[in-house]
């Protein structure tokens, strides 16, 4: 083979490795989650949902270049109280019929720091809850499996990506009962995300 | 059955139903604190559900394992409180028997 047909070759071949790899977040084993804490006076009210889904799209040559979007499904949040279920759901709050998914759209990293294979930034995007977006800053961090996916679940091969996320907001920036009830369920909503992702190599 | 109503004079009948409206209000009582005792004696709100938590291998996430679990609490307690307090209030209607 002569060189001139080479370096084309390796040019491609570089160019596919560095290629950034798409994560789903449909997770086989369902054990995604993102936690979320509210202040009330007689006991915080803690909950958790499952239904997660999304794609990111990571270069582990690049992770700067990181953007992605991140789906909760509203009717899969849950607190351990079955009336304080109904009123979550509920018209009042998250209103679960009409406004179905939680999402946030990741735009751009910045103050990227990696070190080995865990990357921490901060990730800039549009939150989108109760039918309101806003643009949130969030810090991230970004860890990259290479080959954990067979390690995970058996009988498929590729790469994991696990984001942890930990953030704060307001319910009365994503008009979820603006200035009412302030005195038995706090204003700001913590918000906790462990999810991992997989990109299933052929 | 009639026939046993009639021979209870209608005094003693309310007396019976007094007793029984008493002795349910206290057995719900000690019911809802023997259940609330036995589930933990939260001091928070009812729960039907629990959720555990523990670190997958593979990637050091957290996972958290929902189980199902009654777990009364105060609220719980209130309402048992307050549907007792409403039968004792309602067997204030029925009066002890005139003695002849």
């Amino acid at each position: 083979m002569k060189l001139t047909h080479i370096i084309p070759l390796l040019t491609l071949t570089t160019a596919v490795y560095a290629a950034p790899q798409t994560f789903d977040f449909k997770d086989p084993k369902g054990v995604n989650n993102a936690v979320f804490k509210l202040d009330a006076p007689l006991e915080s009210i803690n909950g958790s949902a499952s239904g997660i889904s999304g794609t990111v799209l990571f270069d582990p040559e690049n992770p700067a270049a990181t953007t992605g979007k991140i789906i909760v499904a509203s009717e899969s949040l849950t607190v351990p109280n079955p009336m304080q279920k109904e009123h979550l759901h509920g018209a009042n709050w998250l209103d679960v019929a009409k406004y179905p998914e939680i999402t946030f759209e990741a735009k751009s990293l910045a103050n990227v720091k990696t070190e080995g294979n865990v990357t921490t930034a901060d990730a800039t995007g549009t939150f989108t809850l109760h039918g309101v977006s806003k643009e949130l800053t969030v810090p991230v961090k970004l860890t990259y499996l290479k080959d954990k996916l067979s390690a995970r679940v058996p009988n498929l091969k590729g790469d994991l990506l696990v984001i942890r996320a930990n953030f704060v907001i307001n319910r009365e920036d994503f008009n979820i009962q603006k200035g009412q009830y302030e005195d038995k369920v706090s204003p700001t909503i913590d918000l906790s995300l462990s999810i991992a992702g997989a990109s299933v190599t052929k | 059955m009639a026939a046993l109503l009639r021979e209870i004079d209608s005094s003693q009948l309310k007396f019976t139903v007094k007793k029984i409206l008493q002795i349910l209000a206290l057995l719900i009582v000690l019911g809802a604190i023997g259940t609330w005792l036995a589930t933990g004696a939260s001091r928070g709100w009812t729960k039907t559900e629990v959720q555990t938590e523990s670190i997958e291998p593979v990637t050091e996430m957290r996972v958290l394992h929902t189980e199902k679990k009654f777990i009364a609490g105060v609220d719980f307690l209130g309402a048992a409180f307050g549907g007792a307090a409403l039968l004792a209030g309602a067997s204030l209607f029925f009066r002890k028997p005139k003695a002849n």
